[in-house]
């Protein structure tokens, strides 16, 4: 395997491949030291072109854990658009001998267009809408770790389908792992087209949060009311927020799942993001082991490994 | 010989105007078709053995790039790939770097022209800047012989200001021809919206954005009674209300590009940008239906918009990349896979664009005596593969990179001077 | 004889197929008792012995050799017994694929204890190598010692055993495989792929 650009192009036997390789570095991440010389002499390049702190120090923290060396290219979009295309930023860095470019872009695509431009390993970070193949790894993780196994489980995830590239992602990797996935989102927040998507649809929150599992929140962005997506966030949390009244209607083993950062008092009530049920920093947590061991993966092969 | 040869003859092929086909020589001089018949002789002889010698094709969209985007293409460049491609006149689309829109610059583009491998004839805007706000001067650039006026690369949002403009040209004796894209609906999309854009997280643009302006446009056009023409049809409702528009017998003609019958909107799957284009690849009923419109005579022409970029801005990602691709080389083969018989293909290419873009008098055919030689002999069986480096445009964006196609303009006569011999140009 | 598989651990990788018995499953439990002994006679007891497997064919045999200690000793003394994979200290990621088979599981800190590190064959010593730095992540053992089922020569690295079950004089293209039922003697046919 020589990239990781989405779950869909990944499978099921990828995926727990992966989840189990997780495992380990769980293990290492416990130990006083958290640090195998696994990755020693590997260079990983952080190159993203949308800010983001967390991912980014996720993906920096993980390499370090297996003792890659890290360097970090931020790209503000305006020195972009002085001029250096994308294919002559990229050839640079990898002429500067690098193992791995992690990208994150606000366009679609952009991994693979990178993949095909240079030598090194391309992890997507997230494209644009389209996918975030560590967050689905790292939320399908923690679910196994929580309940054992996704197989028959039911998940909901609520919220802007239509601009997620985490929904996507997770969508790909619950099904393939046999879960069964419900969206829940007003009509302006789904993709036009919803053919192919092994998934149910509902707009009536709570009555999916009654037979679920895991509920999995999506970010609400204030952006979307001006587009004229939604009349105002006020309705949004009254119809598809998980206030206090709704989080009562959850089972005694379900969880609440969000993949940060939160907008407290928006999709998700302030109280609930911090009750046992709700994950969220478990998620954090396993971000970091996961990351690892898709750069152990990815890193330890023989180079001229079969492309993904 | 006491007599004087000819300059020119076109030897053993078989002659396909509107008026008929039949194995014909062609004689030139002079510029001019001097005799059409069996056994002639010239100077210079451009064999024809088994191919087919028509009326130089008519381009009504081509995007030729001078003034402004010189890295892209040049008047002369275009004009080279135009020759090669069998077309012996393009219509220069006005989005240039200054557009369009005014005497000063079509006398620019005019001296460019004269050098040209092809007949270049610049459209003009139809608002100041393509802006949308103000007329542009239609009459003094009519004066210079424009005879097609487009804001192409955006269509005129504002509905009583298009009026205007049809009002306007009407007394003009010009035609506006529209690149339907209503903004409000299509902003921010970058390929169809459907279940591609869904799959590959890529934001849409829906068939309806171009829809809305096809039906308005052709209301206006019943309105005022003007002519319109209907640039780039992409979409099955589009060719319907077209088709519909005619049986009404509204002055309104059409054309498609060869990229929308030919490719769909799954090619943009590995998000490669030269699948990128506006308006974009669609469904496959989309391609059903302009397919059947241009051999059921709904759709007038085929216009390559012939689009092209350099390497290095086509090298971002998919969302940042310019839409466009090249059509002047592969327009003719790519034509020839819609299975119609080629007096149908001739007419799509040659004498119906030549029609729309006024230019009857020196392009279109027929193949006669007087008739200037503007001519160019097809040799349809003629089997080759779409290699970007060897085209003559200054750009490489290509959709069909490594195709294996059938059909080639073999030679190409621009007012009796050959400009494409046995597959290559003279200059 | 029958094949058995072995999952692509270094070096080997493929099939293996047996030729040779050279010790039955008799032979094992009495070198495993013998080891014992010597592990208790040398460090005048049990006391801060802890012993670890390697992954994964010492893991059987670790867990064995602490059962058969306690049993040894007796009074209800109880010997504290993990299991390490070093996949992530070998000096060969990179050159083939190397995958973690198990999770490293120690749960004593190691600082002050003796390790006895446990494998199933002595060959190259590059896994020992890579199990002494993966042990130094665990606390700083005061003594590591090696019990090995079988020693196989052709050392590439400074290492030696302190238990051996048996020496085996082999050919560098031979395989050793140690399972329930014994050790036998083969080779590895490369070409032919493991069964799912």
């Amino acid at each position: 395997m020589k990239h990781l650009l989405s779950i869909a192009e990944l499978g099921r036997d990828g995926l727990e491949e992966l989840l189990d390789l997780t495992d380990s570095m769980i293990e290492v991440a416990e130990r006083r030291i958290p640090k195998v010389p696994a990755l020693r002499g590997k260079t990983v390049v952080s190159l993203f072109y949308e800010d983001s702190t967390r991912t980014r120090l996720s993906f920096e923290t993980a390499a370090k854990r297996l003792s890659a060396d890290t360097m970090n290219f931020s790209v503000s979009t305006s020195s972009v658009k002085k001029g250096e295309s994308l294919r002559d930023t990229v050839l640079t860095i990898e002429a500067m001998g690098v193992d791995a470019i992690v990208v994150r872009h606000p366009s679609a695509g952009v991994p693979w267009q990178i993949a095909s431009w240079v030598d090194a390993s391309v992890i997507n970070a997230g494209d644009g809408w389209h996918e975030h193949p560590t967050q689905a790894l790292l939320d399908s993780y923690t679910i196994r770790e929580r309940l054992g196994s996704l197989t028959d489980r039911h998940i909901a995830i609520v919220g802007d389908i239509k601009h997620s590239r985490v929904a996507r992602s997770d969508v790909f990797a619950f099904t393939a792992l046999g879960a069964h996935v419900t969206l829940v989102a007003p009509p302006t927040l789904l993709p036009p087209s919803l053919e192919g998507w092994p998934v149910a649809v509902s707009h009536d929150l709570d009555s999916v949060l009654k037979t679920v599992d895991v509920v999995y929140l999506l970010r609400m962005q204030k952006e979307r009311q001006s587009e004229a997506l939604l009349p105002s966030l006020r309705e949004y949390t009254a119809q598809y927020g998980l206030t206090r009244e709704r989080a009562r209607l959850l089972g005694e083993d379900t969880l609440v799942m969000h993949p940060g950062p939160m907008n407290r008092g928006v999709e998700i009530a302030a109280e609930v993001a911090d009750l046992p049920r709700a994950v969220i920093t478990r998620q954090v947590a396993n971000g970091v082991a996961v990351r690892s061991a898709v750069l152990f993966k990815l890193l330890s092969e023989p180079d001229g490994g079969s492309d993904a | 010989m006491a007599a004087a040869m000819p300059e020119l003859v076109i030897r053993g092929g078989t002659v396909i105007d509107e008026s008929g086909s039949r194995r014909a020589d062609v004689a030139v001089d002079g510029g001019v078709v001097i005799a059409v018949g069996d056994g002639l002789d010239g100077r210079t002889v451009l064999d024809a053995t088994g191919c087919v010698v028509s009326a130089g094709f008519v381009d009504l969209h081509t995007h030729l790039r001078q003034p402004g985007r010189e890295e892209a293409e040049t008047v002369e460049t275009g004009s080279r790939a135009a020759a090669l491609g069998g077309f012996t006149a393009v219509v220069a689309m006005p989005n240039t770097e200054p557009a369009i829109d005014s005497a000063g610059v079509v006398r620019e583009v005019l001296d460019w022209a004269a050098k040209a491998l092809c007949d270049v004839r610049p459209a003009g805007a139809i608002t100041k800047g393509r802006a949308g706000t103000e007329l542009a001067p239609m009459a003094e650039m009519a004066e210079l012989g424009v005879r097609l006026f487009t804001d192409d690369g955006s269509g005129v949002q504002d509905s009583r200001l298009m009026r205007r403009a049809l009002e306007y040209a009407s007394a003009l004796g010009v035609t506006l021809a529209q690149h339907c894209e209503d903004e409000g609906l299509a902003s921010g999309g970058h390929m169809h919206e459907g279940e591609w854009s869904s799959r590959l997280g890529v934001p849409g643009i829906p068939a309806e954005a171009e829809e809305l302006m096809v039906a308005r446009d052709i209301a206006l056009c019943r309105l005022t009674g003007a002519p319109v023409h209907f640039l780039h049809l992409s979409t099955a409702r589009s060719v319907e209300m077209i088709r519909a528009a005619k049986a009404e017998g509204l002055p309104v003609t059409a054309e498609a590009a060869p990229h929308h019958f030919t490719l769909t909107h799954a090619a943009v799957e590995r998000y490669d940008t030269v699948f990128k284009v506006n308006p974009p690849l669609r469904t496959d009923g989309d391609v059903a239906a302009v397919r059947t419109g241009l051999a059921d005579g709904t759709i007038d022409a085929i216009a390559t918009d012939h689009a092209p970029h350099a390497q290095e801005v086509k090298e971002a990602a998919f969302d940042e990349a310019p839409p466009g691709m090249l059509g002047l080389e592969t327009a003719l083969p790519l034509a020839l896979r819609l299975g119609l018989p080629i007096e149908r293909v001739l007419a799509l290419l040659s004498w119906n664009p030549a029609r729309i873009a006024g230019l009857t008098a020196e392009h279109g055919g027929p193949i006669a005596e007087g008739r200037p030689a503007n001519v160019t002999v097809l040799d349809l069986g003629h089997a080759w593969t779409v290699e970007p480096e060897r085209l003559a445009s200054r750009s490489r964006n290509t959709p069909y990179a490594g195709w294996a196609l059938t059909g080639r303009a073999r030679h190409t006569v621009l007012r009796g001077e050959p400009v494409v011999v046995e597959f290559e140009p003279t200059r | 004889m029958a094949e058995r598989e072995r999952r692509i651990t270094p070096p080997y990788g493929g099939v293996f197929v047996a030729r040779k018995r050279v010790m039955d499953a008799e032979a094992v439990r009495r070198a495993v008792t013998r080891i014992a002994h010597e592990v208790i006679e040398r460090n005048a007891g049990l006391t801060d012995v802890v012993i670890i497997g390697l992954q994964t064919g010492g893991v059987p045999l670790a867990r064995s050799l602490a059962e058969t200690l306690e049993r040894i000793e007796g009074n209800g003394v109880e010997v504290p017994c993990g299991s390490l994979d070093v996949a992530f200290y070998r000096d060969d990621i990179g050159l083939r694929p190397v995958m973690p088979e198990a999770v490293t599981s120690i749960a004593v800190d190691l600082t002050g204890k003796v390790v006895v590190l446990v494998d199933d064959v002595l060959f190259t010593g590059r896994t020992i190598r890579a199990a002494l730095d993966a042990l130094t992540d665990y606390g700083r053992p005061k003594a590591v010692q090696l019990a090995v089922m079988i020693d196989r020569g052709h050392r590439e690295l400074p290492i030696r055993p302190d238990y051996v079950g048996k020496n085996l004089p082999t050919r560098r293209d031979e395989a050793v495989d140690v399972h329930s039922d014994g050790v036998d003697l083969g080779d590895m046919i490369n070409d032919r792929k493991p069964r799912p």
